[in-house]
């Protein structure tokens, strides 16, 4: 028997798409029957507290938490968000529900073992409710009281070799693409690099130094399915700067209909037959494609690697043999100054262990960023703020035409003084000598 | 309940504590064959919708099962995924960066009876447990937020508007027919957690009403300078009031200035803004972060507010369903949303979607305003041209 009537959330276990509903009710039922006899660490009725404050919020519409909440781990300046309810006589069971950010394995595999591991100790000392995962990639055990905080991190250290991930004003949890785990298209190896530059910057991840938070992602290629360029202040996407590899045979096999375009992807409904000039050549942005006597050519000097003939045909065209990556800074959301996505800042660096050239780069800006940058003002706005071509000079880039999209339509010109013969300093006299009043 | 220990002594908080050992390595979870072929694969094909293969260069195949989630998970849930991947992958599974799992097997047959035994499985209320699907040219899992499930600041709910678009969209979850992908993602505030600025479609929680400021508590519980400097119009200044007599610190918020983005709150307990009767969705389409033909693009705003309706959301899921419809009606192949309605130009989205133009979807947030006006006679005449 349900602790509190839902009738409004039980509206959402109706429908096909997985009820969170049905879920956290079956949740609720296995902690009150205890089959496995846990003396439970927090109120065994946490999962249906937590049902009737969200039926609670759909009655009023409006949220029912408390106002922020500072709760963490010695040691640490993050990786718990705390959490209150601003009802909790009438759900004690999450009077605190703070979160724990754990941080996840890169390209997010995982065996059982572990995961079970991980289960073990939240059906104990929380509320057995996860995400799988945060928009940042955590895995994120949701709800638990304040004593349980530094038993769940004792044990996830100890048990687990796993650590908390970030929140913050700091390095948050980096993520990455599946990259060449299970693509054809990645540039570099992003898990490895992910794993790379989250273990050596576990101090900044951990404890904030920064003036606002800040992101790394790592995309394998430009189709960008991690979205570095809009969720990450540091984002590297994977390119290459050679050829892009055709097997012309293969290309004959698509025209002839034995390998389906983008592998399929269209397949629910009839397109017609697949036309590599109307599909592929015509839709190419430069137009640097031919085909022509059953020969597909490309203009490597004027393709700027979209992807998109390499997602059609993926059997029959193959990234370039020169990869490495493309560095963007500065995407975020809109508080405060608007949305950004990435600005691109280096064009092409080589992904190779141990990443110096990368990291030097990162640190470059940290350095700047630090110093430089308001409180709680993201990279991103401090490039607003201070001008593209501090962000250059900082991290010792030549600016090059690929920096912008367009040049800049108003005069208003910066120059160095240096750059000025005879600097800045006018000889009032000599003016006046040459110019009456 | 009697407390168990962990073996964390409280008394000597920092003796044998571990520090800054990071996740686990990846490598300690990789299904054999993606150990074995990793960097080398050849090519992939989509065999049916969710369903994936990749082949590589040593002629290994690896199959894909994509199945949806809640994302919201219990114990219990992630307990029943672990003994699918036990049963039928070795005990390996994984999750893609839209929240959706995967199980990864090395043959046909195997795959078909993991197949048949995922579409099993259902809850009480006869929701499926693993939907699968989520594959090309359809409609993948919505990245969304903590809503009223955890959060302080949202507008709306993000848990269940997500249930509700997906029930709505489910068929296109489970088939490949739209021109191209089109990605959903939903925050329930302006912070927007997740990618609803990149996203084809983008719901978003707004509020309606300035802040309440209260006088009596907010000197004491508040930096009130960063209230100050939270706000984006500079709607926030100090004052001083008398409250019983006596002056306190506190401030001002010049309604006519306030867009109700809740920063303040963000920073300052004492400016709380939620409200069940202002609170509501905007409505925002056309982003993108791929590269592939066209640069990634912002989401815009095309409907200014939606109301909130829990607990199915009727009119943000007939909407999104309408704007579904006329994208897969209208636009070419491999065109993303976006890029259809750059090509047929605003004016013309707004009428063949039968969306309602307001002057709230005209920017007027600074300098870069400007640049979204039409500085230009080209236009085409539609119904809105009186």
């Amino acid at each position: 028997m349900a602790k509190h009537k839902t009738p409004l959330l039980d509206e959402l276990e109706k429908g096909p798409w997985p009820s969170f509903v049905s879920d956290i009710k079956l949740e609720a039922e296995k902690r009150a029957k205890n089959d496995a006899g846990l003396d439970f660490q927090i109120p065994q009725d946490c999962p249906d507290d937590l049902l009737g404050v969200l039926e609670l919020a759909y009655k009023d519409k409006e949220t029912h938490w408390k106002h922020g909440g500072i709760v963490g781990v010695f040691g640490y300046g993050g990786g718990v968000i705390g959490r209150y309810c601003d009802q909790p006589e009438k759900f004690p069971g999450v009077a605190h529900f703070h979160t724990v950010r754990v941080n996840q394995p890169a390209g997010k595999y995982y065996n059982t073992e572990y995961l079970r591991g991980v289960m073990d100790i939240w059906d104990l000392r929380g509320s057995g409710l996860t995400n799988m995962h945060g928009s940042t990639g955590d895995i994120v055990l949701l709800g638990t009281t304040t004593p349980q905080l530094e038993e769940i991190f004792h044990e996830l250290t100890h048990n687990l070799n796993t650590d908390l991930g970030g929140s913050g004003s700091n390095l948050r949890t980096p993520a990455d693409c599946l990259g060449q785990s299970r693509c054809e298209f990645a540039c570099y190896d992003t898990q490895a690099i992910c794993h790379a530059l989250t273990n050596d910057y576990q101090d900044e991840l951990h404890r904030p130094a920064f003036p606002y938070k800040f992101k790394f992602k790592f995309d394998g290629c430009p189709n960008g399915c991690v979205a570095s360029i809009a969720r990450s202040d540091f984002s590297v996407i994977g390119t290459w700067k050679d050829d892009i590899r055709i097997d012309q045979d293969r290309v004959k096999a698509y025209v002839a209909g034995e390998f389906k375009p983008n592998a399929g992807a269209h397949s629910g409904r009839d397109w017609g037959k697949f036309d590599i000039v109307a599909e592929v050549v015509n839709r190419c942005p430069t137009k640097c494609m031919s085909y022509e006597d059953g020969k597909l050519s490309i203009d490597t000097s004027n393709c700027t690697r979209c992807m998109h003939c390499l997602n059609v045909m993926p059997a029959a065209l193959k990234i370039g043999l020169e990869t490495g990556a493309t560095i963007l800074c500065g995407a975020k959301a809109p508080i405060l100054d608007g949305a950004q996505m990435a600005s691109m800042l280096v064009p092409f660096i080589p992904v190779e262990e141990p990443y110096d050239e990368i990291k030097e780069v990162i640190e470059n800006i940290w350095d700047w960023w630090m110093e430089e940058g308001k409180n709680r003002e993201r990279l991103g706005e401090t490039m607003k703020r201070q001008g593209f071509q501090k962000l250059l000079e900082v991290t010792n880039t030549k600016a090059i035409p690929q920096h912008v999209k367009a040049p800049r339509a108003n005069p208003y010109i910066f120059f160095k003084e240096d750059e000025v013969p005879g600097g800045w300093k006018h000889d009032e006299k000599g003016y006046r000598e040459r110019h009456m009043r | 309940m009697a407390f168990i220990s962990s073996g964390y002594n409280p008394s000597k908080p920092m003796e044998d504590r571990i520090t800054d050992i990071g996740p686990r390595s990846f490598e300690d979870f990789y299904p054999p064959v993606i150990k074995k072929n990793k960097g080398k694969w050849d090519y992939h094909e989509i065999l049916k919708p969710g369903v994936l293969v990749h082949v590589a260069e040593s002629g290994d195949k690896v199959f894909t099962v994509r199945c949806g989630t809640c994302r919201l998970m219990s114990v219990s849930l992630l307990r029943e995924a672990c003994e699918i991947a036990d049963k039928y992958c070795g005990g390996h599974l994984r999750f893609t960066t839209r929240n959706n799992i995967e199980f990864m097997v090395t043959d046909e047959k195997t795959m078909e009876a993991m197949i048949a035994d995922l579409e099993s499985r259902k809850h009480a209320g006869g929701s499926f447990k693993f939907p699968i699907g989520g594959t090309g040219a359809g409609i993948s899992n919505i990245i969304h937020t903590q809503g009223w499930v955890h959060c302080h600041t949202p507008a709306t709910d993000a848990s269940g508007p997500v249930k509700c678009v997906m029930d709505e969209m489910f068929e296109y979850f489970q088939s490949m027919k739209l021109p191209a992908m089109l990605r959903i993602s939903l925050a329930c505030c302006l912070n927007m957690c997740g990618a609803v600025h990149c996203s084809d479609i983008g719901i978003v929680g707004i509020h309606r009403k300035p802040p309440i400021v209260e006088t009596e508590i907010i000197d004491n519980i508040c930096e009130v300078p960063l209230a100050v400097a939270a706000c984006p119009t500079g709607a926030i200044k100090p004052t001083k009031v008398e409250v019983e007599g006596k002056k306190v610190n506190s401030v001002i918020v010049n309604p006519e200035r306030c867009m109700y983005c809740g920063n303040c709150y963000t920073m300052c307990p004492a400016m709380p803004l939620a409200s069940g009767q202002g609170d509501g969705i905007v409505l925002m389409v056309g982003g993108k972060v791929s590269n592939r033909i066209s640069m990634p693009m912002f989401s815009k705003v095309v409907v200014a507010y939606i109301p909130n309706e829990p607990p199915r959301w009727p009119t943000l899921t007939k909407t999104i369903k309408h704007i579904v419809e006329v994208y897969a009606k209208e636009a070419k192949k491999y065109e993303r949303l976006g890029e259809w309605a750059e090509r047929i130009g605003w004016e013309k989205f707004f009428e063949v979607c039968g969306l309602e133009f307001s002057h709230h979807c005209i920017d007027d947030f600074r300098d870069p305003a400007y640049y979204t006006w039409r500085q230009s006679s080209q236009f085409k005449f539609t119904s809105h041209v009186e």
